[in-house]
């Protein structure tokens, strides 16, 4: 009960958080003197094509680019109608993409999707790499095993991400004969989901999700690493070394246990800088998410795109932190029972 | 030393309470910062990476002494020319620093320029020489190189980039903006985080909530994507100095929060002590108690942790202008020049215009040995 109360809780802020960042991404797009529109008008105004000019005024007016700001605002979240028609977020309707004049909604499509797989696939792998690496450094602290993990750690945080994508492409297209660019081979896409498809975007995914997840690999190999030396130096693991318990054994039965909370925890701090990470290096490798639309959304001011694809951004951290606290609340009993107690 | 029957280790010179109490007494003497330096100097790698980084920043206003070139300097006629190697040796005998002419010649099969040296005429480097003209830290106008190209032959290091400038010199004049981005960046975020973090813990209630909700928001979001949507927000047409600046500031802008929470935690136990209540009574204001009582506590261990985080403004930088909204030509940085590596191509063909990556790599590795070791000197729990 407790729990599903907690839970209702964290649900209820993380709306509130949600409501919060939407208007400090509109402001923050906004920001900007002139928009896509005026400079567009102005563009068309210069070169003297009046065709173009009635279009751009038909479109501000459908979208209330004319209204202040706030009521811009209100209109784009949806908590006001627009004035001929256009709904917004709260009822689905994401708005035009002047830039690629299409709406936004058909365009963003798929790349939600991929950009989701891709960051799953990146805590997953933080997971797989992250767990065995520092149990294993910590086991064998002070040994070639903990050296050689923690300079490899420090290069993969110290290397920009961007460049090891391209490095890493370039030999894995050499010596492993790994694809270059996109996430599936291009006969698959805009094709239903089959185990060819499958295939070739896991085949894709590979050198992204190395490159993405090395830097928070190496980070909370470090934390774990740390937090099982402090449980290995207590008395109740001599207890246990004393009565013959074996050492992989007694590592996974206790300290593992108790050193394993940060490790939940982390990932609602690391997926920022993961998601980060994603839109980067989804930049540099010509991946189909969301990031090269960002990327050419922010540089041409396409004020619905950009703001859209931030949102969903942000939605996307906070839902993975909402996920990672009631993970946290669900293993460790005294975060469900501490909050009363305080 | 000797070792008695049952296994123990016994020293034979006498022993010298007096000498004992007095090496005690020397330590509990000893100046703050002293004892810092004692306690920093154990961490070998902290203490090197220290040493580099200082000599890193010292070399900043000298760039153009140490580089042969100067940053936007272009040689039309050596556009993509690989880099080139100093020699010592021509031909089996000794004749100093050299390097061998270089002379482009168009490939008709590829349709690219090749570049062929001629081994036969070694042209000797110039040390102390006169080259292009700049100006030492920004003042003092000069020509004095460390050394240049020699007389007929190019000197590059490194290679050249696409418009044929030097890699190697603009890695130095690129040391100048990417070096200091981090340091305005962390500046800003040190006096946001503390005084919104001093603010929320001394007065608590209403605007502790306020500042914690703030902090929870920005934490929680991702930085790349902002720090893209906030950069294209600058103008364009702004000089590549306000540029900098606004870019070092909204590195720092999303920085603040974690060093405010670290703040307002310390605030929070502090709050309650004893010597804070005194001065309190004696009527000294809240500004006074913060800044002479409160803050003087950890701004040690403080200044360590924002030590830790000048690398990720670095590697913020670098993202931002690699991807073409960060700092612009003809400023120069490691992320501008790393611009020309962006596409695979040009990893394959011409390598070296990814060399700008060896010095971020140095820089931001001695940042966090650097940091480590001084948070460890700080610890006061450490044993």
């Amino acid at each position: 009960m407790a729990l599903l109360r907690f839970a209702v809780f964290r649900f209820l802020t993380m709306l509130a958080t949600l409501v919060v960042v939407s208007v400090l991404v509109f402001l923050i797009i906004t920001l900007p003197p002139g928009d896509y529109l005026s400079n567009q008008i102005n563009e068309l105004r210069a070169t003297g094509q009046s065709a173009g000019i009635a279009k751009a005024e038909f479109l501000r007016a459908e979208y209330s680019l004319d209204q202040p700001l706030y009521k811009q605002y209100l209109i784009w979240a949806g908590f006001m109608p627009g004035p001929h028609g256009f709904a917004g977020l709260l009822q689905g309707e994401f708005g035009w993409s002047f830039e690629f004049d299409k709406p936004v909604a058909d365009l963003v499509g798929g790349a939600l999707w991929m950009t989701v797989l891709v960051n799953l696939a990146a805590v997953l792998f933080i997971y797989a790499v992250a767990l065995p690496l520092g149990i294993l450094a910590a086991a064998k602290s002070k040994t070639w095993v903990d050296y050689t993990s923690a300079f490899v750690g420090y290069l993969g945080l110290a290397t920009p991400n961007f460049l090891l994508a391209l490095i890493l492409f370039y030999y894995g297209n050499r010596y492993l004969n790994l694809p270059i660019g996109g996430l599936m081979d291009p006969q698959y896409e805009g094709q239903p989901m089959s185990f060819g498809k499958m295939k070739s975007v896991l085949i894709h995914l590979i050198i992204p999700t190395f490159v993405i997840g090395t830097s928070g690999a190496a980070a909370m190999m470090q934390r774990l690493r740390a937090n099982l030396l402090d449980e290995l130096g207590k008395p109740y693991v001599e207890t246990a070394r004393a009565k013959g318990m074996s050492e992989p054994r007694m590592l996974t039965k206790y300290p593992l246990r108790v050193a394993f909370n940060p490790f939940v925890a982390d990932i609602g701090t690391l997926l920022p800088s993961l998601i980060s990470g994603s839109v980067l290096v989804s930049v540099v490798l010509g991946l189909q998410t969301i990031g090269p639309l960002l990327l050419t959304a922010l540089k041409s001011q396409d004020l619905f795109l950009s703001a859209f694809v931030l949102m969903f951004v942000a939605l996307l951290t906070l839902i993975g932190t909402l996920v990672s606290d009631l993970l946290l609340a669900l293993l460790d009993p005294r975060i469900r029972f501490g909050g009363r107690e305080r | 030393m000797s070792m008695q029957p049952d296994g123990r280790y016994v020293d034979q010179a006498p022993y010298d309470p007096e000498a004992a109490a007095e090496a005690r007494s020397a330590e509990l003497d000893m100046s703050n910062a002293r004892l810092l330096w004692l306690r920093f100097k154990e961490h070998k790698l902290g203490l090197i990476s220290g040493a580099f980084l200082l000599l890193a920043y010292l070399s900043l206003p000298f760039a153009g002494f140490f580089a042969p070139y100067s940053p936007n300097e272009r040689l039309e006629d050596y556009i993509y020319a690989p880099p080139q190697m100093v020699h010592f040796m021509h031909e089996g005998t000794f004749v100093g620093p050299h390097v061998y002419p270089t002379v482009a010649e168009m490939d008709l099969e590829t349709f690219s320029w090749k570049y062929v040296q001629d081994t036969e005429t070694p042209a000797m480097l110039e040390f102390f020489c006169e080259g292009s003209d700049y100006k030492l830290a920004g003042l003092i106008p000069s020509n004095t190189h460390l050394f240049c190209a020699p007389e007929g032959a190019t000197l590059f290091l490194f290679g050249a980039d696409r418009l044929g400038r030097d890699v190697f010199s603009r890695i130095f004049y690129g040391a100048q903006l990417s070096l200091t981005v981090g340091l305005v960046g962390i500046t800003v975020s040190f006096v946001i985080g503390i005084v919104l973090g001093s603010i929320a813990g001394y007065f608590g209630g209403f605007l502790d909530w306020i500042i914690n909700r703030v902090i929870e928001v920005l934490r929680s979001l991702p930085e790349l994507p902002l720090w893209l949507a906030l950069s294209a927000a600058v103008p364009s047409h702004w000089g590549p100095v306000s540029v900098f600046f606004i870019i070092s500031i909204i590195l720092g802008i999303l920085d603040w929060p974690g060093l405010a929470r670290a703040v307002r935690s310390k605030f929070l136990s502090l709050r309650e002590e004893e010597f804070v209540k005194a001065a309190e009574m004696m009527g000294a204001k809240p500004s006074r108690v913060i800044k002479k009582h409160l803050l003087p506590n950890f701004l040690s261990h403080l200044i360590a942790s924002a030590t830790l985080s000048i690398p990720a403004m670095i590697l913020g930088e670098t993202a931002l202008s690699f991807l073409g909204l960060g700092l612009r030509a003809p400023a120069v940085s490691w992320g501008v020049m790393l611009n020309d590596a962006q596409n695979l191509a040009s990893i394959e063909i011409y390598p070296w215009t990814a060399i700008p990556m060896l010095p971020i790599v140095i820089v931001v590795l001695a940042f966090n040995f650097f940091g480590d070791g001084l948070r460890d000197a700080m610890d006061p729990n450490r044993s």
